[in-house]
C-alpha cells in the first residue's frame, strides 16, 4: 500500500469511527433517559420522532444556539480550554481500539482500528489518565466554591481509583503476554474442555479482575454510584456549575465517551472481543464480527445504566476507603494469584 | 525526514515550555507548563523507538504526578508569585556557569558518536525493557522500590498530626 492511499484510508477510517462514537455518545444519552424512566415507571423522551429518537438531534441543535454565558468571574484562558481538553482525550482514546479482523476492498487489507500500537492498552490508560486535567482545570479556573469542591474530588477519586484499574489489568497482561490490543483478543482464540470460550474472565480467577475493573471504571468515569464530582444534592452540578450552552455539552460527550471506551476495554479484554459465531456469505462475515464486538458494548452501556437506575451515591470517605482499603489489595492478591497459577502451569 | 522535523519541533516545544514554566507567575500555569514539557518528551521517546518508556512518562508523570501537583496548587488555593531581580551573584555566576554546562555537553555530544542511536532504533519493546528490569538490573530495581517505600513512609510519619505523635511517644 502507498503512502497516499495509506493517508487517504486512514482519513476515511478517522472520519467514520468519530462519526459513530459522536452519534453513539447522542443516542447513550437518550438511551439512559429511555431505560433510567422505565425504571422509574415512566415513559422518558417521547415527543421528538417516533420514540423520542430524534430528541439527541433536538439537544444538539439547542446547545448550538444556547447563549454561552462566561461568568466575570473566571479564570478565562483555563475555563475555555478546560472542556476542549476533557472531549480531545476522552475521543482521542478511541483511535487504538479494535471492532474486528480486517476486512479486503478492492485488493487492499485493511484492519478495523485506525491504529494498532504494540502498546495499545498503555495507550489508553495514558489519555484517560490525562483526562482528569479537563475537570481538574474546570473546576478551579471556574472560580466558584461548588467547583472548586468537585474538581478537586474529581481528581482525588480518579488518581486513586486509576490505581486498583491498573492492577486489575495486569492479570490479563500476564496471561496474554502482549500490550497489544489486537494481541490481547487474538489469545482469546478458541475453547476449552469443548465449548466454553477461551476468554480472560474464565481463566486463571480473572472474573476478579473483571469486577475490580469495572467498579474502579465507574469511578473513573464519574458515574453514580461514584459521581460525587457532580453530586447535585451538595455541590449543585460540581465541577461544570459554570458551564452553558456548548460548553457544557462537551463535558458531557467527554463522559459518555469515556463509557464507551471503557465498555469497549472491557470487552476487548476480558470477554474476547470481536469473537462469536461466524457464518454465512462473505459481506456477512466481515460485519459479524463487528456486530458482535458492538453487542458487548452495548450490553456495558445498558449495565452502566441499570446500575444508574439501582444504586444509590457513596459518601465521600465510603469511597475513599472502599478504594484503598478494599479495592486495592483485592487487586493486588489477584495478581499475585494470576502470577502463580501462570507460573505453575 | 519527517521524523527529524518532528523530533526537532518537539524537541523546540519542549524547551519552550520549560522557558515558559520559569516565566509564568501563576503556578497552575508553571504547572501545566510542566505537563507539557512532558508530554513533549513523551513524543521525543517515541520519536526515538522507546514506546514503553513514553507510555509510562504520560502515564506516571504527566497523568499522576503532575495531578497531583496541580491538585495541591487547587487545595491551596494559591495565588500569584512575586518575582525578585534574583541576586547579582546568581547573574555573574549563573549566566557564565550555564554556557559553561552547555558547551561541556555539546562538546560531550560531538566527541562520543559511538553511543547515539538513530531515530526510531532505541530498542525500546516492552519485553526488551522487563529482561533488563528484572533479569540484569534486578538488584537496583528492588533497592529502589525499597527507597521510595520508605519516602512514602516518611511522608505518611510528616503528615500524621501532632496528638496521634504524641500519644504513641507516651505508650512507649
Amino acid at each position: 500500500m502507498s503512502i497516499t492511499l495509506f493517508i487517504i484510508v486512514s482519513f476515511i477510517k478517522i472520519a467514520l469511527i468519530l462519526f459513530v462514537l459522536l452519534t453513539a455518545v447522542a443516542y447513550t444519552v437518550w438511551l439512559e433517559r429511555k431505560v433510567v424512566g422505565r425504571m422509574q415507571n415512566r415513559w422518558g423522551p417521547t415527543r421528538v420522532g417516533p420514540f423520542g429518537l430524534l430528541q439527541p438531534a433536538a439537544n444538539g441543535v439547542k446547545f448550538l444556539f444556547k447563549e454561552d454565558l462566561t461568568p466575570p468571574h473566571v479564570y478565562k484562558p483555563l475555563y475555555i480550554a478546560a472542556p476542549m481538553i476533557a472531549v480531545i482525550f476522552a475521543v482521542t482514546s478511541i483511535a487504538v481500539i479494535p471492532f474486528g479482523n480486517s476486512v479486503t476492498i478492492a485488493g487492499y487489507d485493511i484492519p478495523l482500528q485506525i491504529t494498532d500500537v504494540n502498546i495499545g492498552l498503555l495507550v489508553v490508560l495514558g489519555i484517560t489518565s490525562l483526562g482528569v486535567y479537563g475537570v481538574a482545570l474546570s473546576g478551579w479556573s471556574s472560580n466558584s466554591k461548588y467547583s472548586l469542591l468537585g474538581g478537586l474530588r474529581a481528581s482525588a477519586q480518579m488518581v486513586s481509583y486509576e490505581i486498583a484499574l491498573g492492577l486489575s489489568l495486569v492479570g490479563v497482561l500476564i496471561l496474554a503476554g502482549t500490550f497489544s490490543l489486537r494481541g490481547i483478543v487474538d489469545a482469546q482464540a478458541g475453547h476449552f474442555w469443548g465449548f466454553i470460550p477461551n476468554w480472560f474472565i474464565f481463566r486463571g480467577g480473572q472474573i476478579v479482575a473483571f469486577f475490580i475493573y469495572l467498579t474502579a471504571a465507574y469511578a473513573e468515569t464519574n458515574r453514580i454510584p461514584f459521581d460525587l464530582p457532580e453530586a447535585e444534592t451538595e455541590l449543585v452540578a460540581g465541577y461544570h456549575t459554570e458551564y452553558s450552552a456548548m460548553k457544557f455539552a462537551m463535558f458531557f460527550m467527554a463522559e459518555y465517551a469515556n463509557m464507551i471506551t471503557v465498555a469497549c476495554i472491557a470487552s476487548l479484554l476480558f470477554l474476547g472481543g470481536w469473537r462469536g459465531p461466524v457464518f454465512g456469505p462473505d459481506w456477512l462475515q466481515a460485519i459479524l464480527p463487528v456486530f458482535w464486538f458492538s453487542l458487548r458494548v452495548f450490553v456495558f452501556l445498558f449495565v452502566y445504566i441499570w446500575v444508574r437506575g439501582t444504586l444509590p451515591r457513596f459518601r465521600y470517605d465510603q469511597l475513599m476507603a472502599f478504594g484503598w482499603k478494599f479495592l486495592l489489595p483485592l487487586a493486588i492478591a489477584n495478581l499475585v494469584v494470576t502470577a502463580l497459577i501462570v507460573a505453575v502451569t | 525526514m519527517l521524523h527529524l522535523i518532528l523530533f526537532s519541533v518537539f524537541g523546540l516545544v519542549c524547551v519552550a515550555g520549560a522557558v515558559n514554566l520559569l516565566l509564568q507567575r501563576h503556578p497552575i500555569n508553571s504547572a501545566l507548563s510542566l505537563v507539557v514539557v512532558m508530554g513533549a518528551l513523551a513524543v521525543e521517546y517515541l520519536l526515538l523507538g522507546a514506546e514503553f518508556v513514553a507510555a509510562v512518562q504520560v502515564i506516571v508523570y504527566a497523568g499522576a504526578i503532575m495531578v497531583l501537583f496541580v491538585f495541591v496548587i487547587m487545595l491551596l488555593n494559591a495565588g500569584e508569585e512575586e518575582h525578585t531581580h534574583g541576586s547579582r551573584v546568581a547573574w555573574l555566576l549563573g549566566l557564565p556557569g550555564m554556557l559553561a554546562v552547555t558547551v561541556l555537553i555539546c562538546w560531550g555530544l560531538i566527541q562520543d558518536q559511538t553511543s547515539s542511536v538513530r531515530i526510531g532504533e532505541l530498542p525500546g519493546h516492552p519485553a526488551d525493557i522487563a529482561q533488563l528490569l528484572f533479569h540484569q538490573f534486578l538488584l537496583p530495581f528492588e533497592v529502589t522500590s525499597i527507597l521510595v517505600l520508605i519516602a512514602i513512609m516518611g511522608a505518611v510519619v510528616l503528615a500524621a498530626r501532632p496528638e496521634s505523635v504524641r500519644e504513641t511517644k507516651r505508650e512507649h
